[in-house]
Order: C-alpha cells, then sequence, then structure tokens
C-alpha cells in the first residue's frame, strides 16, 4: 500500500527508464530458491554435470573409447582415478561422456513430453467439453500402462539408440504433463484477467498462450525438474536391459550392466556409473522440491 | 437529444445448471444515448453482469446461452456477428472495466505490456507506438509513465484500477461498461477513481455503463439509471427524477433501505424478503411476494412497461391502473 505515496515522489518517465527496480514474479521465486541451501546445492551439482558434458572432450583424460585389454577391470589407481572396465576402458572418462548422453536423454525426452502433452492439456483444459474428453481418455489408455514397459514397447518396435530411446521415455510420460497442464489451466482460465484479456479482443490462442501458461508455468517447472530424473532414469533402466543406447557410446545405465558379471571381483565397475546416475538424480529432485516450495504462493514472505 | 448508441431489446440469458434453467436476464429493454452514462443498479444476482457480458458477447457457454433478444449497437445487432467480428468489437469500440482490480489484471505481465496488448490488438502501430501510447495512457491516468515495466502487485488498488481504466480507454472505444468499478475499493480511493472515469469520459466523449448497487455513485456520475430486479428492469428514468420521484415499490424500497442525511430516522425500512431463486422465479410480477402493495393479479399477469412522463418507464401495475396504490 506504499504506492500511492511513493507516486508523489516517484521520478517520472523521463528519468525512469534506466532505474527500473521492477521485481517480476521470477526475481522473487529466485530469491526464495536461492535461500534454500539443499536445493541451491542440487542446481550446483547439476551445473556441474552441465558443464562436465559440454566439456567433455577437454576433461575427460582418456577417449572414452579406448580399450587397454592389459588393465581391464583394474580398481582405481592414479592412472585410473575410478579404475577401468571389462574392456580396459578408463571408467572416469566413460561417465563424464556418459554425461553428455544421460542429460540429452533427459531434457530431450521431457522437452518432447512437455510439448505433446502441455498443449494436449493446455487445449483440453481451456476449450473442455468433447475435445477434453477425447484427449483425456486417450492419455488415459496411455496412463494405463506402466511408463517403463510402453518405453521398452516403443524401443524394441523402433529399435534402440539414442533418438528412438528419447521418443519412447518422451511419449511415455505424456499423460502426466497433460494432466498438470490441464489442472493448472482450467483453475487459471476462470479468473477474471482471461475474462478482461477477452473483452479487450483478445484470440484465443493468444489467450492460452500469452495470459494462462506463463501463470501456470509453476507446477510444470517442478514436475519438469522431477521428470529430468525419471527420463534419466529410465533410459538407464532400458540401457541396463539391452534397449537403449548402443555400444560403444557410455551410457550411465549401460555401463552399470556391464559391470554386473564383475560385481563380486570389481565391484567398482557398476558403483562408479550407479552413484553418477544417483548423484544426478538427487541433485535433480532437491532442485525440484527446492523450486516447488519456492514458487508455491503460500509460502511467500 | 441525439442519437442512440446501444439499444437491447427484450434480451434473454439462461445458465443451464444442475438445479434447473436460470433465468439471469429475462425480457429486458434497454437504451442508451451517444455520450451518455447509464447506472445498472440492482442487488446481486438481479442480473447486471450477464446483461454486460451479453453486450460483449462473453456470456460464457457453456452453461450461459443468449437465447432471444436483439443488441443494436451503432446500427449493428451484436447478436448477429461472428465471433471474429465481435472481437475486432471487444476493447475497440465496446471495453470494460472489472469490479476486482486485484484479480482483472494478469500477474506475470507488466502493466505497460497489457495495456500494449489492448493496443496492438487493434490498431495498427509497430511496438514503439504502442509503447508511447501505453505510457500517454498511464500518464492521462495519474501513473507516473516510468512505471510501466511494474508488475501489478506493485501497485495499490486504487492504482491497479486506473490501469484497468488505462486499458479500457486505451482504443478510445465509444461504449465503456464498467462493472462496478469501485466495489472493491476503499472510499476514499473511490471518489478518486470515479472522479478520474468522469473526467475522462467527457475528454474521450464516450458513453457508458455503469453497474453498481451504490445509489451513491449512480447520483454521482449517471445521467439515467436503469434499476434490475430478478433479471429485467423494473425502472427507467434520468438520475435526478429517480431520486426525487421512485416510482416502482423496488425503487421506492431501495431508497427506503438508506440513511437520508435530511431526515432523523431511527430504523431504516429494509425491503422483506430475499431475492427469488432463479430457477423458481414467482409468476407475474418478480418483485410481488416482497411488494408492500402487491394484489392478487400481481401474481398472474407480467407487468407492461408504462412511460409515466418523458423517459421515465415503470414497469409495474400500478401504473397501468390496475392494482390501487397503498399509502405506507
Amino acid at each position: 500500500m506504499k504506492t500511492e505515496a511513493d507516486n508523489m515522489v516517484a521520478p517520472t518517465g523521463e528519468q525512469a527508464p534506466n532505474t527500473r527496480k521492477s521485481r517480476s514474479q521470477w526475481a522473487e521465486v529466485w530469491r526464495r530458491l536461492r535461500r534454500n541451501r539443499m536445493a541451491m546445492l542440487g542446481l550446483v551439482i547439476i551445473l556441474i554435470i552441465f558443464f562436465t558434458a559440454i566439456f567433455a572432450e577437454v576433461i575427460a583424460p582418456y577417449d572414452y573409447r579406448t580399450q587397454n585389454l592389459m588393465r581391464v577391470a583394474d580398481p582405481p589407481s592414479r592412472e585410473h582415478l575410478l579404475g577401468t572396465d571389462d574392456l580396459g576402458r578408463d571408467i572416469l572418462s566413460r561417465i563424464i561422456f556418459g554425461a553428455r548422453v544421460s542429460l540429452q536423454v533427459g531434457f530431450v525426452a521431457v522437452s518432447i513430453s512437455l510439448i505433446v502433452g502441455g498443449t494436449l492439456g493446455a487445449l483440453a483444459g481451456y476449450y473442455g467439453g468433447n475435445l477434453d474428453n477425447v484427449v483425456m481418455r486417450f492419455m488415459d489408455v496411455l496412463l494405463a500402462i506402466p511408463s517403463i514397459l510402453l518405453a521398452i514397447a516403443i524401443v524394441s518396435a523402433f529399435g534402440g539408440g539414442l533418438i528412438n530411446v528419447m521418443i519412447a521415455v518422451g511419449i511415455a510420460t505424456i499423460p502426466v504433463y497433460a494432466r498438470i497442464v490441464k489442472a493448472s489451466v482450467i483453475s487459471i482460465k476462470e479468473q477474471e484477467f482471461v475474462e478482461a484479456a477477452r473483452a479487450v479482443g483478445a484470440r484465443d490462442s493468444r489467450i492460452i498462450i500469452k495470459h494462462i501458461l506463463p501463470n501456470s508455468l509453476a507446477p510444470i517447472i517442478v514436475q519438469g525438474t522431477l521428470g529430468v530424473a525419471i527420463a534419466i532414469l529410465s533410459a538407464a533402466g532400458l540401457s541396463f536391459i539391452g534397449l537403449g543406447i548402443e555400444p560403444p557410446t557410455p551410457e550411465w545405465g549401460a555401463m552399470l550392466s556391464s559391470g554386473r558379471h564383475l560385481i563380486r571381483r570389481a565391484p567398482h565397475v557398476a558403483t562408479f556409473p550407479g552413484i553418477a546416475i544417483m548423484i544426478t538424480i538427487f541433485a535433480l529432485n532437491l532442485l525440484g522440491d527446492g523450486l516447488r516450495d519456492a514458487l508455491d504462493p503460500r509460502l511467500k514472505q | 437529444m441525439s442519437e442512440t448508441l446501444l439499444d437491447i431489446r427484450d434480451l434473454r440469458v439462461t445458465y443451464q445448471t444442475e438445479e434447473g434453467l436460470v433465468l439471469a436476464v429475462d425480457n429486458l429493454n434497454l437504451t442508451l444515448k451517444k455520450g451518455e452514462t447509464l447506472g445498472l443498479v440492482g442487488e446481486t444476482g438481479a442480473g447486471k453482469t450477464t446483461t454486460a457480458l451479453a453486450v460483449m458477447q462473453l456470456v460464457p457457454n457453456p452453461p450461459g446461452t443468449v437465447e432471444s433478444g436483439e443488441i443494436w449497437f451503432n446500427g449493428e445487432n451484436l447478436l448477429k456477428k461472428k465471433n471474429e467480428e465481435m472481437r475486432t468489437v471487444r476493447g475497440n469500440q465496446i471495453s470494460m472495466i472489472f469490479q476486482d482490480p486485484m484479480t482483472s489484471l494478469n500477474p506475470v505481465l507488466t502493466v505497460g505490456f497489457q495495456i500494449e496488448e489492448a493496443v496492438m490488438l487493434h490498431q495498427k502501430l509497430t511496438s514503439k507506438q504502442a509503447e508511447r501510447q501505453a505510457r500517454d495512457m498511464l500518464k492521462l491516468v495519474g501513473i507516473p509513465e516510468g512505471r510501466a515495466g511494474d508488475y501489478p502487485h506493485e501497485f495499490s488498488g486504487g492504482m491497479r484500477q486506473r490501469v484497468g481504466i488505462a486499458i479500457a480507454l486505451s482504443c478510445n472505444p465509444s461504449l465503456l461498461i464498467a462493472d462496478e468499478p469501485t466495489t472493491a475499493l476503499d472510499v476514499t480511493i473511490q471518489a478518486q477513481v470515479l472522479d478520474l472515469m468522469r473526467r475522462l469520459r467527457s475528454e474521450f466523449g464516450t458513453s457508458m455503463i455503469l453497474i453498481t448497487h451504490d445509489l451513491g455513485v449512480v447520483a454521482e456520475v449517471c445521467d439515467t439509471v436503469a434499476i434490475m430486479y430478478a433479471g429485467t428492469v423494473v425502472e427507467t428514468s434520468d438520475t435526478r427524477r429517480l431520486f426525487t420521484e421512485p416510482r416502482h415499490p423496488y425503487t421506492q424500497g431501495l431508497f427506503g433501505s438508506i440513511p437520508s442525511l435530511d431526515e432523523e430516522v431511527t430504523r431504516l425500512s429494509p425491503i422483506t424478503g430475499i431475492m427469488p431463486d432463479p430457477t423458481e422465479l414467482p409468476s407475474g410480477c418478480r418483485f410481488h411476494p416482497r411488494c408492500p402493495m402487491a394484489a392478487e393479479i400481481c401474481s398472474q399477469r407480467t407487468p407492461t412497461m408504462v412511460p409515466v412522463e418523458e423517459g421515465h418507464n415503470v414497469h409495474c401495475m400500478i401504473y397501468e391502473g390496475l392494482v390501487e396504490a397503498k399509502k405506507e
């Protein structure tokens, strides 16, 4: 309520444009997120993984394909910080390159399901009626099949490989996003500012994209962040059962799988990729939880 | 005096609900001349907002439908217009100010953008020009243009309503519908906002429909008044005559329920009873169950419009000569 008084002394437009201290909703969210230590830890870990993936060639001590059959399944040593795998390849380098695959799968799969599911959900939520029924019943059908099973079915039908895995994992989680987007679109389209937008003569498409979606981003972002973790895990699972990424491309799930039969003799071969998966998922979950708190309007203050 | 801008004839709007068909607006007739301000007064649920939405063609459908009637605006029947044509009318020729400025602005967009949007939708301007115009509009409603980049939550209620007014007037509409624009505001801010609306209305030459349940606001701003009860207009008149000689028993009841400064009254005389359930409206005159002068015929026959004087119409059978007026 300070604004009315501020108004009197506030600088007018001529001097003002550069002193825009205005805090948007997102700046506010960022401020709250920053105070959450665990979330920041998650964010930092994810950023580290991100840069590791981008600069893999620079960081990795060895090429991920170089085999050294003289040193098969060696334990961690000075030359090979995390040891070598069943073909004598450096595990650290393979994990570093594997971050690329995992992050790609995670983000691309979530983008696919977010775009498709989000669009369907937004349309269903905004228009309701028959369109809503048709779309959501189809989503129910997808939802009835366990997502990993659906992904397995898709990959076995169209073959493995990075792109197919991303598509498979993406399709399998479409209903989740469709539901979330639909729910928030429904709650927001009843608000008066949507009616106001209609009253100025805005098109439906404009109302959905410019007015409703930006207001329903909060749950979508949270689910998206957690979704990346789930997608990485699904991809690792697919690779583990041999349906995912084709060797020699390093993939954490596939590495875990290849270390399986060495688990007694050389446990590090399976352990380190597992830890990599764990840390990534953990960091994403921390960030997701932190975002959920930061975006929750009830916790404002 | 001047030509008619808006002419609503026999409007009927219904809502399909689980309890049955709700007659939100029935048999409603209204006219508004160019440059005039019409006050639309009635209790909550009398159909004021529905009438406004019908003019904008924004009655939520489903559950609502405009069943019959005509809405003539500038010589065109709005109800015959296609959605796409209607879009060019909304915000451009007819615009609306909403009741609650806290919810009628989009929280994630800057106020400047929200004004620009209205401008860009209807005028072929570059985004620079639109921004210029948005800033001018802000200045016009008394907000420093430097605040165009601020978000709604950084403004007070009164200032947000000014932004709402800026959006509504940004395309210089010929009709402005204000749906209880001051209800959600503090009394002191109410006066400011009303003042602003009155000033801009005369500057722009805009006609206005002011929806309110505050007779004080009506007396201050409106040229003519239409009193609504249970979905229909019971009395229309120019403001002065309505305040000095209310004719319809409901209007008289309304004035009986506000304290007067001139007379010492220990108890107000409110209208007895409550608004009828809109799914089961009483037969005949809708007001008869609460009317102190009701006679038998009131429950059997729907009253017709009686012009008691030039420009003063009443829907009551007392003035048709069918019921005797009792002195209270």
